[in-house]
């Protein structure tokens, strides 16, 4: 090979006056790093992947990892990276598949964007004394009530109102299939959502049996590969999602690789053992927002128009319009999935560089629907690289009804977020169908860390919202007059609607 | 047996899908539905084992989510018959639009005439219990079995010279196989699609299939009886492998 080897990602070193020689970095690592030779315990750095599975179960804390300790020739074009992904096609001539969400260095609007608080004039809320009320409805409001009175004098309500999505905070965790994670990930979080009375997606691999005790917290979706969806499917979800698009791979479809198909992933998806479960880019039975309607009503239908129908779509240049097509095609919520948005495996060039961000998607649809009066038809969800309870607010003022969280309910369970999930190997039992790696993971203790985050994100926004003296999430809701843009430039602050600092 | 009779003459798909929902409430085996010109979602994710006889034109998604009746269709019908089915059968006496079976996971589908565009896209199986069939007696549109994952397709091209004419067939296949009667042109076959050779044992594995189609439509089965078809089947069960390469 005239190429040769690239430089190792990392180096990992074992401080052997510290080291007990316990082992637990050689069983612990699924990539083979560690390995026993006579008394010595050998290392292979190229294998490493920084995944911290050995640091973190280190009773020593005798590991030290270095990133990147040789490196190139420093060059601001031509990076690291850049010249790696030409080698990496020069041997292959293939497609680069990587994990995890948009790994470049973009700038976070999230973090230009600054919340209010009270002072003097308007005081602030406690919220350990005033109650703070965070429940969400996700679905169609009507645009007016109609009450008529009863022979005994009551007032009752005329106006049928849409089902709704009854939410104790305006956290869901998004759409992650089995297949992609594994059913112990799966089941943690859905006992957490469930506890919390808060939702979270199937993705698009079927509803795995033993998470029916916990499907009326589920989302099921339907996506273009149609895996496991079937009128049981379908009646059992509290909601369901038609997944048109993704933000870590807007207009392509998706393949689960074969080695991920095992028996039980075989049987919840309703394919063949070791197929590629391919999802096409298209939904072949979707080509105009009228075939959409079609589907929208078609799963109604099917269900006796008893659950809210949802459209997730990758938030691409024209977000808006699209949003808006969306809004009058029956659909209760329109999620959003933002370009910096996860996934288990996606074409590298699409992750880093298709779609646009999801806080000025956010503004720009609920702009477009409040200007055309629709907003009401609709919820938002926002998706796509949301990572604290700051950006939970921040979403909601810039016009978010509640986010999905994704990377951050798995980092709550161990990921250490080293990108690697399309591998089958993750050490920490998440992305992975291996059961030796999936029994790592217990379903008990990660639903108490999952409910945790939420929790605390919980209370961060009610001290958010405390101390900008607002005690409901409505008046939060599109309340971008409690947000300033900092260093942000004129025409990005026109669009998110949103007065620089100062002003 | 327990026959209703709804007449769906301007009534809109809700209301006629929920009369047909009460109906087999109420124990009905038969279900004869008149005067139906475009109403959507018919048999739209029902279960059971109850025939429903439709008289006219039904609309996009006839058996939509089915699993289990039979629908009879005396006309033609719409866009995606058979989408997502998982069981159950539809026997339409006249031609279909585009994406019929789409998706489709169990069940039959035979349409006596002709089907538009991507008939059978994505058809997909499961074990045995489920794998679809889906029946042409005349011919279909391009992307015939396109990203086909299970299943039979099979295109008898009755009153053609040649049952096929449409390019893209089996396009992205990766399971399942598409059955056409008589050759067919090099050219017509998809990325991804090869043909195989039709022998006596495929004979007389769909024999059976065929004869119940012609039972449908009154057509005699022995004309159909030999092995002068093509089978067209996956070149890979990994189309797409070969494509990427891992950061």
């Amino acid at each position: 090979m005239t190429l040769g080897s690239v430089p190792p990602k990392f180096k990992v070193n074992i401080d052997r006056d510290q080291c007990m020689d316990c082992g637990r970095c050689i069983e612990n690592c699924s990539y083979g790093v560690y390995r026993r030779e006579g008394d010595k315990i050998l290392i292979e750095s190229r294998k490493c992947t920084g995944c911290l599975r050995c640091v973190a179960m280190c009773p020593r804390d005798a590991i030290t990892l270095t990133e990147k300790p040789i490196d190139y020739r420093s060059h601001p074009l031509w990076t690291r990276e850049v010249r790696e992904d030409i080698i990496k096609q020069a041997r292959s001539g293939k497609i680069i598949l990587s994990g995890m969400g948009n790994a470049r260095d973009l700038p976070v609007v999230y973090d230009r964007l600054l919340l209010d608080a009270c002072q003097v004039t308007n005081p602030s809320i406690d919220p350990l004394r005033e109650p703070m009320e965070l429940r969400t409805y996700i679905g169609k409001k009507p645009s007016k009530l109609k009450f008529k009175k009863t022979e005994s004098g009551d007032v009752e309500l005329e106006t049928k109102l849409a089902p709704n999505l009854k939410l104790n905070t305006p956290i869901m965790i998004g759409h992650m299939s089995f297949g992609a994670i594994s059913l112990n990930s799966q089941l943690s979080m859905a006992k957490a959502v469930t506890e919390l009375g808060t939702y979270m997606g199937t993705g698009e691999g079927g509803l795995h049996k033993d998470l029916y005790p916990y499907q009326d917290h589920m989302i099921v979706q339907v996506a273009s590969g149609r895996f496991g969806v079937n009128i049981d499917y379908l009646e059992r979800g509290a909601a369901i999602e038609i997944k048109i698009g993704q933000g870590a791979k807007p207009g392509i479809g998706g393949h689960l690789p074969g080695e991920k198909v095992n028996e039980e992933v075989s049987r919840t998806r309703m394919i063949p053992v070791g197929s590629d479960a391919i999802s096409p880019a298209p939904h072949h039975d979707i080509y105009s927002i009228e075939d959409l309607v079609q589907l929208i009503r078609s799963l109604k239908e099917a269900t006796e128009w008893k659950k809210p129908v949802f459209v997730k779509i990758a938030a691409v240049h024209n977000v808006a319009p699209i949003a808006a097509g969306i809004a009058r095609s029956s659909a209760d919520a329109v999620v959003i999935d933002g370009f910096r948005g996860g996934t288990g495996a996606a074409p590298k060039v699409f992750r880093d560089n298709v779609g646009i961000p999801i806080e000025v998607a956010i503004a720009s649809v609920d702009q477009k629907l409040r200007e055309q009066g629709v907003r009401n038809e609709i919820s938002i969800i926002a998706s796509g690289g949301i990572r604290s309870s700051a950006d939970l607010a921040k979403s909601i003022a810039l016009g978010a009804d509640a986010v999905n969280i994704g990377t951050a309910a798995l980092v709550a369970l161990g990921c250490r977020v080293c990108g690697n999930c399309y591998r089958n190997l993750c050490p920490w039992g998440i992305a992975t169908q291996r059961p030796e790696l999936v029994s790592r993971l217990d379903p008990e203790r990660g639903a108490i860390q999952v409910s945790n985050l939420i929790k605390g994100w919980t209370y961060e926004l009610s001290e958010l919202m405390g101390a900008a003296g607002i005690n409901s999430i409505e008046s939060l809701r599109g309340n971008r007059d409690r947000l300033r843009g900092y260093m942000l430039d004129e025409q990005m602050l026109k669009i998110l609607d949103v007065l620089p600092a100062g002003a | 047996m327990k026959t209703v009779k709804i007449d769906a003459r301007g009534m809109h798909y809700t209301p006629l899908n929920q009369k047909i929902r009460a109906a087999i409430a109420d124990g009905a085996e038969e279900i004869i539905l008149d005067n139906v010109l475009g109403q959507r979602f018919i048999g739209d994710g029902l279960r059971g084992n109850v025939c429903i006889i439709v008289n006219g034109v039904p609309g996009g998604d006839l058996g939509i989510f089915m699993s289990g009746p039979t629908c009879i269709v005396h006309g033609n019908a719409e866009h995606a018959p058979g989408n997502t089915m998982d069981r159950g059968m539809l026997v339409i006496h006249g031609s279909a639009g585009d994406a019929v079976a789409h998706s489709m996971r169990g069940g039959k589908v035979f349409v006596k005439n002709n089907i538009g565009y991507r008939g059978g896209i994505h058809m997909k199986q499961y074990e045995v219990e489920a794998r679809p069939i889906l029946v042409v007696g005349g011919t279909a549109h391009s992307f015939l079995g396109e990203y086909m994952a299970g299943g039979l397709v099979l295109v008898l091209g009755i009153g053609k010279d040649k049952a096929m004419t449409d390019r893209g067939i089996g396009s992205g296949i990766h399971g399942g196989e598409i059955i056409i009667r008589g050759e067919v042109d090099d050219y017509l076959l998809g990325t991804g699609a090869k043909k195989f050779k039709f022998t006596e044992s495929d004979l007389e594995r769909i024999a059976p299939i065929i004869k119940s189609f012609c039972e449908q439509f009154g057509y005699d089965a022995a004309e159909f009886l030999d092995t002068n078809y093509t089978k067209i089947g996956p070149a890979s069960s990994r189309p797409f492998a070969s494509k990427y390469v891992w950061e």
